[in-house]
């Protein structure tokens, strides 16, 4: 029996006027890759916010390795990356990392490490505003790994970077979920299904499938992850 | 609360001052210049004694600092919140003062060297009769950059973009200055708009620094600081009362 890091029943969450995620049950288990896939404003973000905590209009219930989602003794073990590279500009990347290394109570020397796993030691001292985008997002998913957290929410991560650097970041994402973590990572592009070990299908704040990609597949008879969801869609239509 | 992290923000945004030659010089250079300005505009360089400059001086003296960290504050505070570092900090566990305050300690800081510029140029070099102790004119400045502080992180809750916070400038600054006694004398201000200036922190500040010059007790001018240190106190804990860990 796996563990699960996450267990949700029955989340609602509102967010202005609108509901937009519409009563979501589903586990995530640790020593996997989840991908959580769907098009773009379906609520992957919206998702992935409520369980570091940072959401509010919250309804139902969401643990994260059996406390409430965003309870202060989870702060230093989960890893999360916003969709927007939050690191800041005007500091270094060593200075970026050292920084939330510090707030995190992490050692100093976690610092080089995140740096080397995210390929960056070569800029290590330039300043992240004279970075590339693609080399940005990989400062801020270097903070995330600080610490080796249990539970890593990444928020499209891969958005913008080169097929070579993709394919090395799924294969880093599989070491931490090999080392026991519980990897979470979104994806608006269909094509990085293939990568996870599991898939959640999103659309329109509900989950239209939950599997491994290859079940999904066999259970819509189509030959790749995006056929599988424009069939779904259509079957339901 | 967490020492560790309080002090980690406070090195932080000290790094990204530094880093930024423009505020840098906005917060240290600006308030010396204008002050010369001041000066030059009274009274120019041959004219003796200077009775307007020390009329004013003590004045600006606590408005600089107040009103160049509300600005700096507010604005850096916003760049926090729309570049998600807040939310992600925010996911950590970083508790809310820890933001607070490492951000008051670092202005804190910024403004000692501030004051300590602008209290020598004005008593050393424009010679600015001073007739209390000129160490507490640098104190008084400091627990005002810290009320500037403490002001601009609690608008900066209410503002969406920088253009916004600027924005809040007029409103939450200028009234202040207006009433705060430096144009018209408080006690000879309408009644009604006395007690408004009452009710503003800033206008205790100059009446700090206007009760040194003229050499008033030191007792007196604590209590003044007291007031304006009470203020600065009550506005962060407004300020963490509107920070919000989850947001919509
Ligand atoms: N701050 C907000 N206030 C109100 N509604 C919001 C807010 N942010 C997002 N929404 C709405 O919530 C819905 C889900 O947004 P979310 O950001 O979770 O989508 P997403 O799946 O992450 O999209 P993308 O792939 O573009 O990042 C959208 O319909 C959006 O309009
Ligand atoms: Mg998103």
């Amino acid at each position: 029996m796996m563990k699960n890091a996450v267990e949700v029943h029955d989340l609602v969450v509102v967010r202005g006027d609108n509901e937009v995620l519409h009563g979501l049950d589903f586990t995530i288990p640790v020593g996997q890759v989840t991908g959580l896939l769907g098009p773009s404003g379906c609520g992957k973000s919206t998702l992935m916010r409520t369980l570091v905590g940072v959401q509010a209009g919250v309804t139902g219930t969401a643990t994260v390795f059996d406390q409430p989602a965003g309870a202060r003794q989870l702060r230093d073990r989960v890893g999360y990356v916003t969709q927007a590279a939050s690191v800041y500009d005007d500091l270094s990347v060593t200075e970026n990392l050292a920084f939330f290394a510090k707030v995190l109570g992490v050692d100093r020397d976690e610092v080089a490490k995140a740096i080397d796993k995210v390929d960056l030691a070569s800029h290590q001292d330039q300043v992240v505003s004279k970075l590339s985008g693609g080399q940005r997002s990989r400062v801020s998913l270097a903070v995330a790994l600080l610490g080796t957290p249990d539970l890593l929410v990444l928020d499209e991560p891969t958005v913008g970077l080169d097929p070579v650097l993709r394919q090395d970041l799924w294969g880093l994402f599989h070491r931490i979920a090999d080392g026991g973590a519980a990897v979470l990572v979104s994806s608006h592009v269909m094509d990085e299904a293939e990568r996870c070990d599991r898939l959640l299908l999103m659309r329109d704040g509900v989950f239209i499938a939950d599997g491994s990609p290859a079940e999904i597949k066999q259970k819509t008879g189509a030959d790749d992850i995006e056929q599988a969801f424009l069939t779904i869609v259509r079957e339901a239509a | 609360m967490t020492p560790r992290i309080t002090f980690a923000v406070a090195a932080r945004v000290l790094t990204q001052i530094r880093r930024d030659h423009r505020t840098l010089a906005m917060l240290l250079v600006l308030p010396c210049l204008l002050i010369s300005l001041l000066w030059w505009m009274f009274d120019g360089p041959a004219a003796g004694p200077s009775p307007m400059f020390d009329r004013f001086g003590p004045g600006l003296l606590a408005i600089f600092p107040f009103m160049v960290m509300f600005l700096v504050t507010s604005v850096t505070t916003l760049r926090e919140r729309s570049s998600g570092t807040l939310e992600r900090l925010l996911a950590m566990p970083m508790g809310k003062v820890d933001f607070l305050l490492g951000y008051a300690i670092a202005f804190g800081v910024l403004a000692a060297v501030q004051s300590l510029l602008a209290v020598v140029l004005s008593v050393y070099v424009l010679d600015l009769e001073v007739d209390g102790p000129v160490w507490l004119l640098g104190v008084v400045a400091v627990v005002d950059a810290v009320l500037g502080t403490a002001l601009g992180l609690f608008v900066s809750a209410f503002a969406n973009t920088e253009f916004q916070a600027v924005q809040f400038m007029p409103l939450a600054v200028v009234p202040q200055i207006l009433l705060c006694g430096l144009f018209v004398p408080r006690p000879a201000l309408p009644d009604v708009l006395q007690v408004i200036s009452d009710l503003l922190p800033l206008s205790y500040a100059t009446d700090a620094m206007t009760d040194l010059k003229h050499g008033e007790e030191t007792a007196q001018i604590f209590g003044l600081l007291g007031i304006v240190a009470g203020f600065a106190v009550g506005v962060l804990i407004l300020g963490a009362a509107t920070l919000r860990r989850r947001t919509a």
